[in-house]
């Protein structure tokens, strides 16, 4: 798989198809993976793809040009389903041009969340570690440990139903189609169970946890506003303390902001220093737009943003009489 | 969803010519609010 990828790399370089190839490299620790930016035909080697590859490299496509550096005419970019997705979206909202992006499609099993492993080694120094099919071995000083994967894969790709591109130009190796995952909401729906007291315990003991440090919304493919309402001063929209009320403010507001807009790809819950349940309110808003609008979140190229279209015969029951 | 009491957030269509309905229905929330009382969530410094 990967050679092949690597040879389609090159052959887009050599042909002059993009300037720059987004990708993924072997990080400096064990289990990681850095961005990489691949502009010569001899650097294509280092390009990697493995369950280590979490970065959703799509945030490197938006106008701010602080991330690339300069703006390029041709991008090719490696793409997991979420991270397709997230072009896809990029796309509707005119933030790129479908012509100037060469979207590299490549098959994704799910990708490791460090959280889960660091849980399974104790927050132990991993030393050596190696991945095969279905297993993942780690070595330390003073621990020898072979863990299922499933038991370290993100949350949103144990409920990931697109792991392919569903929009691509080039796709490496052979795709998995849709995925049949009955319970995608399964954790909405047991929170949705509860009472409004227990409800509300749990967001002010999940948020309480919360830095501000804006991690998740860096992150996140569908926050790209030159300006974020948090760093406004004028008018100041929240306040920027990290107490507990400011910040289920802060997190509510993204999530209406990226309502519609999410892919669920987890960027968030994996940059998440305080480990906050970030998704639930995320998956909360995805079921309601995919049962009052039955909309799923870049799918569809074509389609407009469904929270800026309207349509008459919209269920209108939350109005009162 | 975060446990907010539904009763506290409500909407509703009104037109600028419609005054006795507008009346209505702002009693009918305050009326519905001052029976559960002040929030407790999400406001700063308030008693948990």
């Amino acid at each position: 798989m990967i050679q092949n990828l690597r040879t389609e790399v090159k052959k887009l370089l050599k042909d002059k198809k993009v300037d720059i190839i987004i990708g993924w490299e072997k990080g400096s620790l064990p289990l990681s993976s850095t961005p990489a930016f691949i502009q010569k035909e001899e650097d294509v080697d280092r390009l990697i793809f493995d369950e280590t590859c979490r970065n959703n490299l799509t945030t490197y496509l938006t106008k701010d040009k602080r991330k690339l550096g300069k703006t390029y005419d041709k991008i090719g970019i490696i793409v997991k389903g979420c991270d397709a997705r997230s072009i896809v979206l990029y796309s509707i909202e005119q933030q790129i041009k479908r012509e100037n992006i060469v979207i590299i499609g490549v098959p994704c099993n799910g990708i490791l969340e460090k959280k889960k492993i660091l849980q399974k080694t104790d927050g132990k120094e991993i030393l050596k570690s190696k991945i095969d099919g279905k297993n993942v071995h780690l070595k330390g000083r003073d621990f020898d440990l072979t863990i299922p994967l499933k038991d370290v894969l993100c949350d949103s790709c144990l409920t990931c139903k697109y792991p392919d591109a569903p929009v691509h130009d080039i796709f490496i190796g052979k795709p998995r189609k849709e995925v049949d995952i009955k319970d995608e909401f399964k954790n909405v729906i047991d929170f949705e169970k509860k009472s409004s007291e227990e409800r509300w315990e749990y967001i002010k003991e999940e948020y309480s946890k919360c830095i501000r440090c804006y991690a998740c919304r860096n992150v996140c493919p569908a926050c790209y506003c030159n300006e974020c309402f948090v760093d406004q001063n004028d008018p100041q929209w929240i306040g920027k303390t990290p107490e507990v009320t400011d910040s289920i403010i802060f997190h509510l507001i993204r999530n209406l902001h990226v309502a519609g807009r999410c892919v669920d790809c987890g960027a968030c819950v994996s940059a998440c220093p305080a480990d906050l349940d970030l998704r639930i309110m995320n998956k909360k808003v995805e079921k309601e737009i995919k049962e009052r609008f039955d909309y799923t979140a870049g799918l569809d190229i074509n389609e407009k943003p469904v929270m800026a279209s309207y349509c008459e015969n919209e269920k209108q029951d939350f109005i009162m009489g | 969803m975060i446990g907010i009491e539904p009763e506290r957030v409500q909407f509703s269509w009104i037109s600028a010519g419609e005054g006795e309905r507008f009346a209505n229905i702002i009693e009918k929330i305050t009326n519905e609010v001052k029976k559960i009382g002040p929030a407790k969530r999400l406001v700063k410094g308030a008693k948990q």
